[in-house]
């Protein structure tokens, strides 16, 4: 289901906002401690925030994709019964761009100019946020935590409204980097990577090299490509070949989980065994599990194909029963939103849901766009799905900061290979071991104040 | 006498595209609002390419599935010149991205002249998948997968201060379809559009009354192909981004299916296309989200719904929605007898080539 | 050198599943002079109804066959009720109609089954054979989609050279009123000439499912290789499109595995430009030149 507002509504909420900008104009500040909700800002009123998002629901980004906002939304939907934030309702309105840089501009207008949204919350992809990064910028509309790892979305001076979310793929290449530096020395490492003129593929590719270089290590450091897409697919076996001809042993793949299991069953297929080290972004098993058990590389082959596969998490693992996050976006799932299965995008939109409402609760009884922005910059909260905390501050808007590493085991779930590792995006950053204690979420599941 | 004739035409276009212009002005001024405003550009961008596709495959017969092509060469042209230079004003990227795109007009032309029919829809189709792959893989110029910025031309000062930059946009973009339909449509009543035509609906004819049907078709394509790149710049100040993705075999069959739906050959239907193609998306989408659909179903409803309004639109006006309005028209011209006789003048052979 | 054959392998692999699909539009073309946008989209619905029989536990062989009649009826349905009624219209509106037509089955398949993608079993292992001591990438399942296209392509070919059904789909397609007055009952030669094209893009359906990401929009981007392919051979000729297929799909691997895998279309672009310009009319076209 969709959230859906009438036109003249959104007039109506328009021109409400309007008024009670003014008046808050003219009285100055709101002071966070009234006691009545006003509508603070555009897409506020006193019983509803209006946020939006663009999200590639078809298309060939949407396998996997699709359901990042809808599992957002069943958050949302769990809070909005449970009282909602300062008693507004959170109105979570995603509309579809196909992964369509140009129909991320168009959409995202529309959510601007006609939905009148507080914020973007959670829009997806790099080449189609950055399509809009500074339309939003330039028109004040805070820009909150970007579905993508992109290290552009940390730009304060010229984005000063935009944040990521996920470890950037560079802070993510650094400690496989270093695992692969620490496991792996004597072995040739190669690359395969979306691109070659991708974001994901060369930031990754430029954090694993900062680990690897300058310590004699044998590196491939031509990487084999892959493009997005059904040909791109069928490319990929030659690719995987190319690799097995360098004698690479250690596969660096930062892949989409499509390519992933492309990339293993091409290797499985050539009888090629190399350690593949994948990116987090293509290594989720239940999606992986979920292309290939569906056959598509026949009862043949060992089920466990990806056991063995190196990578890393930010988030708690999916399997594991014991973390109390884990236990509550299950249950919120299985309650608002139980035609999606349980899965890593799932997990991913849900947690990011949790960091919008930590934000909202921390803008103030009648927020505004300025207040937000302010909130989290000053939050510094150590609470939250995620391991490690946010980067958050006035002069960093990236989000967690850290990955743990992890492997597939023989059944096909995640096990953790040694401790959370922090780091930043500069070829210099140290990589440290991070040693806060895990936070719980709160009683009712909803971010205390 | 035709003298006369042709300069009536002109004076009588002029006054009209004159006409349209005040009412546009005030539209866009008074009436709408930004978010209008802004899908109201997109509507002026495809009329502008798809008049130009009208040209082409409406009026010569050649027909082109990799308009979108051509699109993205006049974009990537204001994209790439505005890296370098930002400062240069907007009428020079709209003046180098229609003479860019008019030369590989000229190109793809020229090899088309050799192809006919289905050849020429495969040679098309297939630059339309293909072109995109140069500015992904060329990165260090064109900016990759992730493509170029381009900054919103902001309104001049005298305009004031709250003067939203979705009107400024409109009105250039609007300013830029009047002058294109004004000049095509005189292009079309005159003897280029004849000598057009008359290779479209016989070849052979038209080569024994003197006409050069290479040299014809070529110049078809680089009016066309100008077109597409005008309205190529104006989309990449409309987008802001300018980037492959936005230039898929998507957009080249919309163009084409803008023209067919609008009415084949008429420079009306290229407009009536072209609001098809903008808001059509947006009321199925409108639909789809009042029926509270599960997710997949609601995801997916409004590509159905626009595809069945297109099988639809076709069986029941084969010549389009132009075409339909005409035929009733006529039918209420036969009840009510008009003064004005026919128009249109007999395809006189060409002689001066 | 294990490289260049193994590219060479995949080349032809990949050729041979854009045949199956160029040969279904070489089909609707010989019927109708129509090209078929729907084609990838009509192949993507039957490989999930094809789908959905193999999760009901039906075997293999007996769901390709059941998608293979379904198939069948829904090519000559797609003919009787969208393409027939625009016949002596611009022939612009066809196209039109199978453009809506594919826009509308990827909406449908979307909203039946989700955008995601899926694993689709291969006929038989994908795992590539062991030649002497090394393991090439070619694989069983490789063999049988080279036997079924060849099989589908000589199928295809002896339709039209040797039975009077093929000699009258010809005569029909090239002038129908001719063929009317003949006594052909043109209206259900067009039909069948649909019919047996949804029979081949099914069966390319299920050749291509297993080794791409099976969504609704898996075809795309075969349907374009397709028409690249039976373009390149002359629209008429099945030994063309398998042709034409196979140089496309060789192409498209040696540009992916020694230039960049971005620039693979451009490779299959550039093969049909060249034989464009050197031959307008395709490489097996009958040479008749439309004019003059």
């Amino acid at each position: 289901m969709r959230p859906e507002i009438s036109r003249s509504r959104t007039w109506a909420v328009a021109a409400v906002g309007g008024v009670a900008a003014l008046l808050t104009a003219a009285c100055g500040s709101s002071s966070p401690t009234s006691t009545s909700n006003t509508a603070s800002a555009p897409g506020i009123t006193a019983s509803q925030v209006t946020i939006g998002s663009t999200q590639p629901l078809t298309g060939p980004a949407a396998p996997g994709y699709s359901e990042i906002a809808p599992a957002a939304n069943a958050y949302f939907k769990y809070v909005n019964a449970h009282g909602g934030v300062n008693g507004r309702k959170i109105n979570y309105i995603y509309l579809d761009d196909q992964y369509n840089p140009t129909s991320t501009a168009t959409q995202t207008r529309k959510l601007v100019l006609q939905d009148n949204v507080f914020a973007i919350f959670q829009a997806l992809g790099t080449p189609t946020h950055l399509s809009v990064v500074s339309y939003l910028n330039s028109s004040k509309v805070p820009d909150l935590f970007v579905a993508s790892g992109c290290n552009c979305w940390n730009n304060t001076s010229q984005y000063p409204d935009t944040f990521g979310w996920q470890p950037n793929y560079t802070i993510e290449g650094k400690i496989l980097g270093q695992y692969i530096a620490q496991n792996f020395g004597s072995k040739k490492v190669g690359f395969f990577l979306q691109g070659p003129n991708d974001e994901f593929g060369a930031d990754g590719f430029a954090g694993v090299m900062d680990s690897l270089q300058g310590k004699g290590l044998n590196v491939d450091s031509t990487p084999a490509y892959y493009t997005p897409t059904a040909a791109g697919a069928m490319a990929v076996p030659a690719a995987i070949a190319g690799l097995q001809a360098q004698g690479v042993q250690v596969i660096v793949s930062f892949s989409v989980p499509l390519f992933t299991a492309v990339a293993e069953a091409s290797a499985a297929g050539l009888k090629y065994s190399a350690q593949f080290v994948v990116s987090n972004v293509g290594a989720d098993p239940p999606t992986l599990a979920g292309i290939l058990t569906g056959g598509s590389l026949g009862k043949r082959l060992p089920a466990g194909l990806i056991a063995g596969t190196i990578s890393d998490t930010y988030l708690p693992l999916l399997t594991d029963a014991s973390n109390p996050w884990v236990t509550m976006f299950k249950s919120i799932e299985q309650t608002y939103a139980s035609s999606l299965p349980w899965d890593g995008n799932v997990e991913y939109g849900m947690s990011e849901a949790y960091t919008f409402v930590q934000a909202l609760k921390a803008a103030g009884q009648n927020p505004t766009r300025a207040s937000i922005i302010a909130a989290i910059q000053n939050s510094h909260w150590t609470d939250g799905p995620g391991l490690t905390p946010y980067a958050y501050s006035s002069s960093d808007h990236n989000g967690y900061t850290g990955v743990q590493m992890v492997t597939v085991n023989a059944t096909g779930d995640l096990t953790t290979l040694g401790p959370i590792e922090t780091t930043d995006d500069t070829a210099s950053g140290a990589i440290n071991t991070y040693s806060g204690a895990a936070s719980t979420p709160p009683a009712n599941g909803i971010p205390s104040d | 006498m035709r003298a006369t004739l042709r300069n009536s035409t002109l004076v009588r276009h002029g006054l009209f595209f004159l006409a349209l212009a005040v009412v546009l002005l005030v539209l866009t001024s008074f009436v709408f609002d930004p978010y209008t405003n802004y899908n109201v550009t997109e509507v002026a961008i495809y009329a502008i390419c798809t008049a130009g596709l009208t040209v082409l495959t409406g009026i010569n017969g050649q027909v082109s599935l990799g308009h979108g092509a051509l699109m993205m060469i006049g974009a990537y042209t204001t994209s790439v010149l505005l890296t370098w230079h930002p400062d240069l004003p907007l009428i020079l990227m709209l003046l180098a991205s229609i003479a860019t795109t008019g030369v590989a007009g000229a190109i793809v032309g020229l090899a088309g002249a050799r192809l006919r029919g289905p050849y020429l829809a495969g040679a098309t189709l297939a630059l339309a998948v293909a072109l995109p792959q140069v500015p992904s893989h060329f990165a260090s110029v064109f900016g990759g997968n992730q493509g170029l910025n381009v900054p919103t031309p902001s309104p001049p000062a005298f305009l004031g201060g709250d003067f939203s930059p979705e009107q400024w946009l409109a009105w250039i973009t609007l300013a830029a379809a009047v002058i294109t339909f004004f000049v095509l449509a005189n292009l079309v009543r005159g003897a280029t559009g004849r000598r057009f035509r008359m290779v479209r609906d016989n070849e052979v004819a038209a080569r024994l009354s003197g006409i050069d049907v290479a040299r014809t078709q070529v110049l078809a394509y680089i009016i066309s192909a100008a077109c597409a790149g005008l309205a190529g710049s104006l989309f990449a100040y409309w987008v802001t981004v300018t980037s492959p993705s936005g230039f898929s075999l998507n957009l080249s069959l919309s163009l084409l299916t803008a023209i067919v739906i609008g009415g084949l050959g008429s420079l009306s239907g290229a407009v009536i296309g072209s609001f098809i193609l903008v808001y059509l998306p947006v009321w199925t989408g409108g639909f789809a989200s009042s029926l509270n659909l599960s997710s997949n179903v609601a995801n997916n409803v409004p590509l159905a719904i626009y595809g069945i309004v297109l099988i639809v639109a076709i069986l029941v006006f084969p010549r389009g929605i132009a075409g339909g309005i005409a035929s009733i028209a006529r039918g209420a011209a036969r009840v009510i007898p008009s003064s004005r006789g026919p128009t249109a003048l007999p395809a006189a052979p060409e002689s001066s080539q | 050198m294990g490289l260049f054959v193994n590219i060479t392998l995949d080349g032809i692999t990949n050729g041979m599943v854009f045949a199956a699909l160029a040969l279904a539009l070489v089909l609707i073309f010989r019927a109708t002079k129509i090209l078929n946008f729907a084609q990838g989209a009509m192949a993507m619905m039957t490989t999930f109804i094809g789908f959905t029989l193999l999760n009901r536990g039906l075997g293999y062989w007996w769901a390709l066959v059941a998608v293979l009649a379904i198939a069948f009826v829904l090519g000559a349905l797609v003919e009787r009720v969208l393409i027939r009624p625009l016949q002596g219209k611009s022939e612009l509106n066809p196209v039109i109609v199978t453009i809506g037509l594919l826009v509308v089955l990827e909406g449908l398949a979307g909203a039946i089954y989700g955008n995601s993608s899926r694993g689709f079993p291969p006929a038989y292992s994908q795992s590539g054979l062991t030649i002497g001591h090394t393991k090439i990438a070619f694989s069983h399942f490789d063999i049988f989609i080279l036997v079924a296209v060849l099989v589908l392509m000589v199928g295809t070919l002896a339709l039209f050279r040797a039975t009077t059904l093929g000699l009258r789909m010809r005569a029909s397609a090239f002038s129908g009123e001719i063929s009317r007055l003949l006594g052909v009952r043109v209206g259900r030669l067009l039909t069948l000439g649909w019919a047996l094209a949804g029979v081949a893009g099914a069966l390319a359906g299920f050749l291509v499912a297993p080794t791409s990401s099976f969504s609704p929009y898996f075809m795309d981007l075969i349907l374009v290789y397709a028409f690249t392919a039976a373009v390149i051979g002359g629209l008429e000729s099945p030994v063309g499109a398998v042709a034409g297929a196979v140089g496309v799909g060789l192409a498209l691997s040696y540009v992916s595995g020694y230039i960049g895998s971005d620039l693979a279309p451009l490779g299959g672009f550039v093969i049909l430009i060249v034989v464009l310009m050197l031959r307008p009319q395709g490489l097996f076209s009958f040479g008749r030149q439309r004019q003059v």
